[in-house]
């Protein structure tokens, strides 16, 4: 425990000392370098707190393509920014509040790791303990009805004894990963329109960009032609 | 990029061990840490550091833009794909259970999974596509 704890301790410092570096960095190529190494100290934090999506996500995206693209566009733009006043103290007073308002707030959230904190205690260890999908062999349809059951006790027990048809269903009717089983199965839904605006993002990228492309082709094409011609 | 010997080899040595691990990440997604998004992103990066370090032509040779265009698409369909066929089967929209009634918990697997590459090819072909679209036009520089 205390080994974690001063893992996180160091690395969170690194990535306090490295945001503000980033801030302050004034050659855009230097910040966009030091953000990816933000975001691989990030990934190190999520794995050092068995949040293994988060980090594989944190390093793919963050660490890996976002870097790519902001170099992307600083072959486009300017590598450096406008000279700007050091502080501004109508922005850092809003940051300020945010910041305490934030801070505030984590007052009332349990203690991390405490057995008696609602995430161990509520409806949730019954949503983990039941089947993802709505269809049972019991005749139990529904999340609510399973849930209902397990509310009245002797029954809760037949229907988990039901759940396991096949020994060698080592996941017994549901995906044995809580993060997939929310997103694929309870929240399909919202999946699916997820991919729906990353499809959307990249197909309005390419109306905006491929046609200016293919002009640039074209105009390029020109110019050869032009200078042969010539 | 073509003329750093060692970057052209690394990454030719690199690139088919990252895209195996992106396949890895999505076909394990319903049993382990990862899934769709995940995999999808580390198989783009893939993509990406080859397109980066051999220029976009070659990336172009087998990744064209009308196969990325046409499985961006194919993967969103795929998705909603799975939520028709359940509701065709009789059961509710991405209800995963009918693809095996007498075992509901493999047609959940299988569901998912089907899921998860659609999820993971429009995530990669998406990714590769913003990438394609945002680097410099090498012809112009």
């Amino acid at each position: 425990m205390f080994e974690v704890l001063l893992t996180d301790m160091v690395l969170l410092t690194l990535a306090a000392i490295l945001a503000i570096a980033v801030i302050s960095v004034r050659n855009l190529l230097s910040a966009t370098m030091l953000a990816g190494l933000y975001s691989l100290l990030m990934a190190m934090i999520w794995q050092n707190m068995n949040a293994v999506d988060v980090a594989f996500t944190e390093a793919a995206v963050g660490a890996g393509i976002s870097t790519v693209l902001l170099l992307g566009t600083l072959s486009h733009t300017g590598r450096r920014t406008k000279q700007r006043p050091a502080v501004n103290w109508g922005a850092l007073l809003l940051v300020g509040i945010t910041g305490g308002i934030l801070i505030y707030g984590t007052l009332d959230m349990p203690r991390i790791g405490d057995p008696n904190a609602p995430i161990h205690t509520g409806r949730v260890v019954q949503q983990l303990a039941q089947r993802v999908g709505k269809v049972d062999a019991n005749g139990v349809h529904t999340p609510w009805e399973y849930n209902s059951m397990a509310n009245q006790g002797e029954h809760f027990e037949e229907a988990q004894a039901g759940e396991h048809p096949h020994p060698e269903d080592d996941f017994a009717g549901h995906s044995p990963n809580t993060v997939t089983s929310l997103l694929a199965s309870y929240r399909g839904y919202d999946t699916m329109y997820e991919t729906a605006v990353i499809f959307t993002a990249g197909m309005a990228l390419v109306l905006l960009l491929r046609r200016r492309e293919e002009g640039a082709d074209e105009l390029l094409h020109d110019a050869k032609k032009g200078r042969d011609v010539a | 990029m073509k003329d750093q010997v060692v970057l052209r080899i690394i990454t030719k040595l690199l690139v088919p061990f990252m895209l195996v691990f992106g396949m890895y990440v999505i076909a394990h997604g319903e049993l382990g840490p990862g899934g769709g998004f995940q995999g999808g992103v580390i198989l783009a990066a893939g993509f990406i550091l080859y397109g980066l370090v051999w220029g976009k032509e070659d990336l172009h040779r087998f990744l064209p833009r009308s196969l990325t265009d046409l499985l961006a698409a194919g993967g969103v369909l795929l998705y909603a794909g799975v939520g028709v066929a359940t509701m065709l089967m009789g059961g509710r929209f991405l209800d995963y259970a009918v693809f095996n009634p007498s075992h509901p918990g493999d047609g959940e697997a299988l569901g998912m999974l089907l899921v998860e590459y659609g999820v993971g090819i429009t995530v990669c072909t998406v990714m590769v596509t913003i990438y394609d679209m945002i680097s410099e036009p090498e012809d112009l520089v």
